[in-house]
């Protein structure tokens, strides 16, 4: 059985694109086979992440209209084996993607793939609640801040009143906190929100904690997810958070401030 | 900075005020949240019955409908002035 995975986080910007690339990448890397698609309708962002934007030919919309395949459309990842992506479409009609038409989409690609990760658009509307309707588990992208882990609890509260989950009264849709962009010496000054804050706030299982990383910049600048950057920190926090998703216990590293950044603090600026 | 910026700083800790502004805004908006869409209405028309004897402030009425398994209790709290 398929997993549908929802990338999901209200507020726009905070890495749920990112999220997406990296844990997509990382679930093909382990063996599983794993389609992202781009949900984020005439905002297309997902295929620069993973460097496959001349390879577009077909889109998410196309397919849904009929007007390709699925075969036609899927792209063939070039990082890594088992992976491939759906892009998003162009289009300015907002409301191309109709609940049956993804929900055929998904049902026909559950049929061949382990994991289907959604790319939700910013937002709480159509495009964000079409993307979390199907999901049997919801990562939250929070960034730790306040509008961000306001918007998060809003989309908590849309997972589990209007999910199809919550319509036919299954389980609930599985909710894990991943957050972004932390930069533990801030948190340690008191300028930011630590993760204890934010998760005591929004009361869900925490998957990762992503530090505020140049290299995720490094990454995006060359189309490559960052979690194949296994010596960032980024990378590496994104690696460990695929392994939680798998069902593995792994400690969460970079809370704190690393060790040079001690003597920076106590000598440097 | 100075050594005494350094600790005035860290008092300030806009991070706890972060926290508490947090706590406030998402315990109320999970209350308000799975409310019906009749609320507002009915909260603008018992305000406008209650006017009619004492002069109150849009503020000074709450309405919440909260859901104990199957029965539902409709709470209304209205704060009169001095
Ligand atoms: N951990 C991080 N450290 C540093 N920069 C980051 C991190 N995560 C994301 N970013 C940067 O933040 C920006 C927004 O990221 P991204 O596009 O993934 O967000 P998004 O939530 O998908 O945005 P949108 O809501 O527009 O779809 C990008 O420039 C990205 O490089
Ligand atoms: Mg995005």
């Amino acid at each position: 059985m398929a997993k549908i995975i929802v990338v999901t986080s209200g507020k726009g910007g905070v890495g749920k694109t990112t999220t997406s690339a990296s844990i997509a990448t990382g679930l093909a890397k382990r063996g599983k086979k794993t389609v992202v698609i781009d949900f984020d309708v005439g905002l297309r962002n997902l295929d620069l992440i993973m460097n496959c934007e001349r390879r577009v030919v077909y889109d998410f919309v196309n397919v849904i209209n009929g007007e390709a395949t699925l075969t036609q459309a899927l792209i063939k990842d070039k990082h890594v084996d088992n992976l491939y992506i759906l892009a998003a479409s162009q289009t300015r009609d907002k409301d191309a993607l109709t609940k049956e038409g993804v929900e055929g989409i998904l049902n026909k690609l559950a049929e061949t793939y382990d994991f289907i990760i959604c790319d939700s658009p910013a937002g709480i509307e159509h495009g964000a609640q079409m993307a979390l309707h199907f999901a049997d588990e919801a990562i939250v992208v929070t960034n730790p801040e306040v509008s961000s882990v306001r918007d998060s609890d809003r989309i908590l509260g849309i997972l589990q009143s209007k999910s199809r989950r919550a319509e036919l009264g299954m389980d609930p849709v599985g909710e894990h906190l991943l957050l972004t962009r932390y930069n533990p010496e801030r948190v340690l000054k008191g300028e930011m929100l630590a993760v204890e804050d934010v998760k005591e706030i929004l009361a869900i299982k925490l998957l990762g904690v992503i530090p505020d990383s140049q290299s995720v910049l490094n990454a995006s600048n060359q189309g490559v997810p960052v979690i194949l950057d296994e010596n960032s920190d980024a990378g590496q926090a994104y690696s460990d958070a695929v392994d939680r998703l798998l069902g593995e216990d792994k400690e969460h590293r970079f809370l704190d401030i690393q060790k040079k950044g001690f003597f920076k603090r106590m000598f440097g600026g | 900075m100075s050594f005494f910026d350094y600790f005035k700083t860290k008092k300030q800790n806009t991070a706890s005020i972060a926290k508490e502004r947090l706590q406030i805004i998402v315990a109320h908006e999970r209350t308000t949240r799975n409310q019906p869409d009749y609320l507002p209405q009915l909260q603008q028309e018992l305000l406008d019955v209650i006017r009619k004897y004492v002069s109150i402030r849009e503020e000074d009425i709450q309405v919440q409908l909260d859901k104990n398994g199957n029965c539902s209790v409709l709470e209304l709290n209205v704060t009169l002035p001095e």
